[in-house]
């Protein structure tokens, strides 16, 4: 029989557990559950997690489309989308970032490393075209860039009759498709990535949606989506800074 | 201190010996350096790709893809399989039983393997979940579930088989470490598959909920996989080489409790000043600072259980990597509640400096303690007289401690060179840098960082050298007759 002479009691207490395997496992896990409880479980309960913005809407189905190929190639390793209420990311990024700009993200894009830099309101700062010869070769814009070159994406075609599934899925996980947008998944990737008088239709059930020639060339590739995500980054929720909204300020 | 409750693990070896599963454990030792040298090797060469973009070859081996092979080749493929191994060793001989089962054990092994193949190939061919630590899909995810709760079994299945009335304290560690891997996989890994025929999968989750779900998988992976495993190790296998008993029960059962219940509550700091709400963010923070209090309570123990022995780091090698290790987990343990300040955290985050703090833990504390106890195991699971060479032992204890002083310097370096530039402003109130400036700033730290990468990788090639001479040594004749004592 051990003790400890110490404090026998203590001793005492604590061999009901370690001399009982199961009992000693599930003491475990009742004791490492409670954190994990109490910081998690209130963020879907509590209403004020996520603020109410006006322009929210889910991926159009090329954005979702360009969305799989930036989580494909682990873009999140390299890039963060996610800017901090400081001066300079402001000034240098655009507005701080909202979690209701992330809502739809299944599963989020946040990123924890700036090896390149943010990436959460690149959408329109740079053409199409910088865009397309950035993504080819970085070097040969950004002669300093490190950044692998992804010209693959322009020859690759565009798997589009995966698009229905991928959204069903989205759909069955939370994000409000609705059943036209569903049964207008393909076509409307198409037309996204034609010219916006094809486009109409498409753009009444996705505002503020562009719909062009990302990459320039004939033929839907995965160059054409990933522009297009990334043409769309940071651009669905407007900021007006000449009138600060007191609510918005932490 | 209650020498009967302490020197449980000592004494195994005097009753009589049952017929432990040693073969197993062979094969996860081999398995941990094979991996060993996959997983940093694939980490310096996505180090050079920092320094040497053209390196990357699309689309299977640019450093997207590759990252996460380094990641999981280190963490679950090296560190898994010795952490796995070496508990299957410590807790045979401290419950003098045998693992249960004829084949769970070879299952868990192979099972393992298999899990360790297909999340590889998969990065490489892009799938992904794009959960950090936690990349896999779907059908991998179930696989290693299935792997993993065998291993629950077979854990457990010994303890309750033990012929000690109490459970020693380096499988309390290796407990939690199992229980806790298997909440938190699960719990982070629930999605929906696309298809039932195809790989990809949509998290359940989205946005903050999503990025607080991850990140309390995130950091507990650190907690329970890179901490409570292998503070499993460090209990065993460092007061077995330094041939004394744990220093105090007392303070064992104390770091023991507060380290399961807190480590769970400081996933928070990975998302500081984000779109996380401001309350969670202060839990997080609070927790994360009081953790240095069970991991110096872990550190401490180590020390004082190799007190009055300090002669022997330089006569011993082995003893050394064990302490050195300690000394990397109580400096990263600093470091680490430090970083999770909010406001250091604003400085730190999204650079190269939390880099440098992963490497510190897990070059200097996972890779050496692992090192120590492959060590201390290999001679013995293989019925040699000890490791081929003494030398090689020595190379590498200085190729990798050398490597690890390049790399943790280096990055720290550019760490925090990146965040203090970001922020900097000119007289006239405009940002001063660009951010392709700070690229550029970073380049000589990138080069310097994959030296100390080769340094590291080259001491362990030494070690899978050193430990391939052994196994092919001839066995001694006849094992040597016992001396009565004096």
């Amino acid at each position: 029989m051990a003790t400890d002479e110490k404090s026998p009691r203590f001793a005492r207490l604590h061999g009901r557990f370690e001399r009982r395997a199961v009992r000693f496992a599930l003491a475990i896990l009742v004791v490492l559950s409670v954190g994990g409880i109490v910081e998690v479980a209130p963020l879907f309960a509590l209403e004020n997690t996520v603020e109410k913005v006006e322009g929210m809407r889910p991926y159009t189905p090329l954005e979702l489309a360009g969305r799989a190929v930036y989580i494909r190639e682990g873009c999140y390793v390299y890039h963060s989308q996610q800017i901090r209420p400081f001066r300079d990311e402001v000034e240098r990024y655009g507005p701080y970032s909202l979690a209701a700009e992330s809502m739809y993200d299944h599963p989020f894009q946040w990123g924890s490393k700036r090896t390149g830099p943010d990436l959460a309101r690149v959408g329109n700062k740079y053409s199409d075209d910088w865009h397309v010869r950035h993504l080819l070769n970085p070097r040969d814009v950004v002669p300093a860039s490190i950044m692998p070159s992804y010209a693959f994406l322009a020859t690759t075609p565009l798997r589009v009759e995966r698009i229905d599934r991928l959204m069903r899925t989205h759909q069955r996980v939370g994000v409000p498709y609705t059943e036209e947008q569903l049964a207008n998944a393909r076509a409307d990737l198409v037309a996204q990535a034609g010219s916006a008088d094809d486009a109409t239709e498409m753009l009444g059930r996705y505002p503020k949606a562009q719909a062009r020639n990302f990459d320039g060339q004939p033929g839907l590739t995965e160059m054409d989506a990933l522009v297009a995500y990334l043409q769309m980054l940071g651009t669905l929720v407007e900021f007006d800074w000449r009138r600060p909204r007191p609510d918005m300020v932490r | 201190m209650s020498e009967a409750m302490t020197g449980v693990a000592g004494r195994a070896a005097v009753d009589e010996v049952p017929d432990y599963d040693d073969h197993v454990v062979r094969l996860f030792i081999v398995a941990s350096v094979f991996w060993a040298l996959v997983g940093m090797g694939m980490g310096v060469l996505i180090a050079a790709q920092m320094v040497w973009p053209q390196l990357n070859v699309e689309p299977w081996f640019t450093f997207g893809r590759l990252r996460p092979v380094h990641t999981s080749g280190v963490v679950f493929a090296f560190g898994g399989n010795a952490v796995i191994g070496t508990s299957l060793y410590c807790v045979q001989r401290t419950c003098r039983a045998r693992l249960p089962g004829r084949f769970a054990a070879e299952f868990v092994f192979w099972g393992y393997q298999l899990f360790i193949v297909l999340a590889a190939l998969g990065y490489v061919m892009g799938v992904t979940q794009s959960r950090e630590y936690a990349e896999p899909e779907w059908l991998t995810d179930l696989w290693l579930a299935i792997v993993w709760l065998t291993y629950l079994g077979l854990f457990v299945g010994t303890l309750l088989k033990r012929r000690e009335a109490h459970i020693y304290v380096a499988n309390w560690y290796y407990l939690a470490f199992i229980v806790a891997v298997t909440v938190l996989h699960v719990v982070n890994n629930l999605a929906v598959p696309v298809a039932w025929n195809e790989s990809d999968s949509v998290s359940l989750f989205s946005g903050v909920q999503d990025a607080m779900t991850q990140w309390w998988y995130g950091h507990n992976a650190v907690g329970f996989f890179l901490t409570a495993g292998f503070l499993g190790v460090m209990y065993y296998y460092l007061p077995k080489q330094a041939d004394a008993p744990i220093w105090s029960y007392r303070l064992s059962i104390i770091s023991f409790w507060s380290l399961v219940f807190m480590y769970m509550w400081a996933g928070p700091h990975h998302l500081h000043y984000t779109s996380l709400p401001d309350w969670v963010q202060t839990l997080g923070m609070t927790f994360t600072i009081m953790l240095w209090m069970p991991s110096w309570a872990s550190a401490l123990n180590g020390f004082m259980t190799a007190s009055g022995r300090w002669d022997r780091l330089r006569t011993d090698p082995v003893l050394r990597f064990m302490i050195v290790a300690v000394v990397f987990y109580a400096v990263a343990t600093f470091e680490g509640p430090f970083m999770g300040v909010r406001t250091v955290n604003g400085l730190s985050h999204y650079t190269e400096w939390t880099i440098s703090h992963v490497h510190s833990g897990a070059l200097g504390w996972n890779g050496f303690i692992v090192f120590g106890a492959i060590y201390y195991l290999v001679p013995r699971i293989w019925g040699r007289e000890g490791m081929h060479s003494r030398a090689a032992l020595e190379w590498h204890f200085w190729l990798g401690l050398t490597g690890i002083m390049l790399y943790v310097t280096a990055m720290w370096g550019a760490g925090v060179m990146q965040g203090l530039m970001w922020r900097a402003y000119t007289s006239l109130g405009f940002l001063q840098y660009s951010f392709l400036d700070t690229v550029i700033a970073a380049k000589p730290y990138y080069a310097m960082r994959l030296m100390g990468g080769v340094l590291y990788l080259s001491g362990a090639g030494v070690m899978a050298w050193n430990v391939w001479h052994t196994i092919q040594e001839p066995r001694p004749v006849q094992a040597p007759a016992p001396v009565p004592a004096e």
